[in-house]
């Protein structure tokens, strides 16, 4: 607790400026909010994700990668302006310094660091710790306030090595050549993060995509990530999908369209299936704890390195990591954001 | 253990059964002895421990956590061996080396239980999360992954290479790890020797008959007997020690011991476990009271008496009498049973008749409690294990019917995962619907697509992977019998309900009450 930031006594105090609204987390001074829940007439947006960056607002800032997300998804409705700004650079709005670091959880996804009057306060919108080879690495930021996820918030989730979960789906290609490989994975990020990882594990054959996979997939190509190659599954015969990994969006995996593949075997990539029953309960054959959240040890190691005074938790568990931090001697506190997912 | 714990975690989440064996297949070929065998022992419930009380396991997990996180944790994991599997916090340490399961039960077999926890600890500290799952469900002593023991050793035989009846005819005779058992499979020793041992001989089963098929057979070549609704099961006395196996080889004598202790001398049979009361049968629902419990408390075997009625003689003495045709083992039965009182037991009699229609007759007449239809046996057939074509009929009596509403539907498992296949239906009481059973089969591929089709544009609710559809759809159920069940919201269960037919055509309004359910009641 010692290196941290020594807190300017006339710096206004974080709630003073920025403010949990109906609408979503709103900077009073620069009049913009972060990750609006419905149309707003200024946006600062963390990442690509639906529930982060909807569509409709105004002038928007973000990443050139999660304005090009934006923009793929969806096109004109994507905002009226759309203000890139790189990783480390920084605007000023209505006093407000706004700057973006790399939160490591998709391509383009950022911490927003809000600086006002000596006082910092860093938005983390969703993050991880472990490398991805689709994305920049998550830097840490020292802050008066750190304003952090907690999807994974309770010390029954450690995500295991990355690799040692893709093995687990290479073996099953081995054990059951004939059966297909259904792999459930979220469109943006998840699918391309699992093909990057199975061609780390020397995986080179083609990978079949369901159809709403491609459009990001290409634009991850686009934007400099070697995805290795992938095939849409539109046009492949049934017969030729034995023994083959084919991606799906979750939903798609339980739908009617998975009857056309050849004794779909199920696994899903999500860091939800750390829990058994609830791997059960969805259904799935093969579950792969692969996730794009930092997990409880990722979590409670950056709490402690943003060396921040207060920690602010949102969307998830919040009460478990609320407690876990009051215990070491943060001032901790449960921010309530309507509209998240539970899912990641 | 590491191996173990992935054969269990993935024999979790494989649904089918092809599945499943193919990788308890891989196992037995991979894993050394006697690794395997305490395995073997494990799947086929020969290894458990019961050795630690949950709160045990909770009271260990709140000296390595913080006991509000293990709080929170439990109430969303919501099963205690998988909360604790994954919140044991990793140790780091260079010199941990993970346990094998022989010396985990090696040791748990020496420990009283206060020492349990004592043992636990670097355990848990050794294995990875998978593992600590593993061991946990294993010291709590339910396993729960989908694997009956047969499967289990149904699968040891096709990666021997051996009928299943050779593996359950010395399973009886061996004890875990079973290294002769492993020596045979893999060709090293012969078969293990079980000539004086109490083993078990796997049943002849019948086939089902449709009355149709009766025309190309003759009534002359068959002795006919009631099918009683109980259980099937082989009673082996030999080598001074007595079994009670139900029909797939489990030794079931704990639960019934009345009837081992009756059981005479140096004689193999095959018979019908019932409750009886003055020769009257009870319901299957009475017999049930009695299977669920391990062991019967004083009161349950003075309320349900269990009684074997006697089908066939396989044994006696010392002579094998299985090749003998089933009208000359029927005669040593008869005369075997009358040369001294058998308390316990009772014979099954045979249902002398000239022709199908007659016996047809006398079958849809039956109303007596405890008759599940007929059993047609050639009179020149031998004892066969399993269930060859042709020798033995089982021809069940016609099914009652009940109009039901379908009210849920579940996605089913394996080829059916993308499809709700699983209905649960009810009868209305008042205005209201009260589920009353639960069907998965009776309908044709087209019927399933068609319903499966109906439930995702008709549901109304969904929790998880139930859906709670619009009360639209009549479902004419068939099933052979219903009783009294205090586990059921409806108070009623039915026995082996399946879909009959599919009334698009029918208003709900016009289906059943429970009480038209209730005056079935047997």
């Amino acid at each position: 607790m010692s290196d941290r930031r020594p807190v300017s006594l006339s710096a206004p105090r974080p709630a003073t400026w920025i403010k949990t609204t109906p609408g979503g987390l709103y900077c009073e001074p620069g009049d913009f909010y972060i990750d609006p829940l419905h149309s707003v007439p200024r946006a600062v947006i963390t990442h690509g994700h639906g529930d982060h960056a909807r569509s409709g607002n105004g002038r928007v800032l973000a990443t050139p990668g999660t304005i090009a997300i934006m923009r793929e998804r969806y096109g004109e409705a994507a905002g009226g302006s759309m203000q890139p700004l790189g990783y480390g650079e920084s605007v000023v709005i209505g006093g407000v310094t706004v700057r973006f670091a790399p939160a490591g959880h998709v391509l383009g996804s950022a911490q927003i660091v809000l600086a006002y009057h000596g006082s910092r306060v860093v938005i983390s919108g969703d993050y991880k710790r472990r490398p991805d080879p689709t994305c920049a690495p998550f830097e840490p930021c020292n802050c008066d306030v750190f304003i952090t996820e907690a999807t994974f918030g309770l010390p029954v989730f450690r995500h295991p090595p990355d690799l040692q979960e893709i093995d687990k789906l290479l073996h099953s290609l081995v054990l059951f050549p004939e059966r297909c490989h259904l792999v459930g994975v979220y469109v943006l990020g998840k699918c391309q993060r699992v093909l990057a990882l199975l061609r780390q594990a020397g995986y080179q054959e083609p990978v079949f995509l369901h159809g709403a996979l491609i459009k990001l997939t290409e634009l991850y190509e686009t934007l400099g990530v070697r995805l290795g190659p992938v095939l849409p599954l539109a046009a492949i015969a049934r017969e030729a999908l034995k023994g083959r990994i084919v991606l799906a969006p979750p939903a798609a995996t339980a739908d009617l369209w998975s009857r056309r593949l050849p004794e779909p075997l199920v696994a899903m990539a999500s860091g939800w299936m750390r829990v058994r029953q609830r791997a059960k309960a969805r259904g799935v054959e093969l579950p792969l704890v692969i996730s794009d959240h930092a997990d409880w040890d990722e979590l409670t190691a950056t709490i402690d390195e943003v060396a921040a005074e207060e920690i602010w938790v949102t969307h998830g568990r919040e009460e478990a990591l609320v407690h876990h931090a009051t215990q070491k001697g943060y001032r901790a506190r449960a921010l309530t954001l309507a509209g998240f997912e539970e899912d990641e | 253990m590491n191996r173990f714990a992935a054969l269990l975690d993935a024999l979790l989440f494989t649904p089918s059964r092809n599945g499943k064996l193919r990788l308890m297949r891989e196992y037995f070929a991979t894993v050394a002895d006697p690794e395997r065998g305490w395995a073997l022992a494990a799947l086929t419930g020969e290894l458990v421990f019961d050795a630690a009380k949950p709160s045990q396991v909770h009271a260990l997990a709140a000296t390595r956590v913080d006991p509000e996180l293990l709080g929170w944790s439990y109430d969303f994991v919501g099963d205690l061996a998988e909360t604790v599997s994954l919140i044991w916090p990793e140790a780091v340490g260079a010199e941990i080396v993970v346990p094998s399961l022989a010396e985990i039960v090696d040791q748990l077999k020496r420990a009283s239980r206060g020492e349990v926890g004592h043992l636990l600890a670097p355990w848990l500290d050794a294995l990875d999360a998978t593992g600590r799952w593993a061991l946990l469900k294993l010291v709590t002593g339910s396993l729960r992954i989908g694997v009956s023991a047969r499967l289990a050793k149904i699968a040891l035989a096709e990666w021997g290479g051996v009928g299943v009846e050779r593996i359950e005819e010395v399973w009886h005779g061996l004890a875990p790890p079973y290294l002769p058992l492993f020596d045979w499979l893999e060709g090293r020793q012969p078969a293990p020797q079980t000539a004086d041992l109490p083993t078990f001989s796997p049943l002849m089963l019948a086939q089902p008959l449709e009355y149709a098929e009766l025309e190309g057979l003759d009534p002359h070549d068959y002795l006919a007997e009631w099918k009683w609704d109980g259980i099937r099961v082989q009673l082996v006395a030999r080598g001074g020690e007595r079994r009670l196996y139900s029909r797939s080889g489990d030794d079931i004598g704990a639960a019934f011991p009345e009837v081992v202790e009756a059981m005479p001398a140096a004689v193999t049979l095959d018979g019908e476990l019932l409750v009886l009361r003055d020769g009257a049968v009870a319901s299957f629902n009475e017999l049930q009271q009695r299977l669920n419990r391990q062991t019967p408390n004083p009161k349950l075997l003075r309320d349900h008496p269990a009684a074997v009625r006697l089908y066939d003689i396989l044994r006696e003495d010392a002579e094998d009498l299985r090749g003998l045709p089933f009208a000359e083992r029927r005669a040593r039965l008869e005369s075997w049973y009358a040369k001294e009182p058998r308390p316990g037991l009772d014979l099954s009699q045979l249902v002398p008749f000239a022709g199908w229609d007659e016996l047809r007759e006398l079958r849809d007449g039956a109303r007596e409690r405890g008759i599940e239809g007929l059993m047609l046996k050639r009179a020149d057939s031998a004892y066969v294990s399993g269930r060859p074509k042709g020798p033995w009929f089982k021809w069940k009596r016609g099914a009652l019917t009940l109009d039901t509403v379908l009210m849920y539907a579940q996605r089913g498992h394996g080829k059916r995962s993308s499809f709700y296949s699983d209905y649960t239906f009810g009868a209305w009481r008042g205005d209201e619907l009260v589920p009353v059973g639960k069907a998965y089969s009776g309908f044709t591929d087209e019927e399933l697509l068609r319903l499966d089709r109906w439930v995702r544009n008709n549901t109304v609710q969904r929790w998880g992977p139930v859906r709670e559809v619009s009360p639209e759809i009549v479902l004419e159920i068939a099933f052979d019998s219903v009783h009294r069940s205090s586990r059921h919201k409806s108070g009623v269960a039915m026995r082996f309900p399946r879909i009959h037919r599919i009334r698009w055509d029918k208003p709900v309004g016009e289906a059943d009450t429970l009480e038209a359910l209730e005056r079935m009641l047997t």
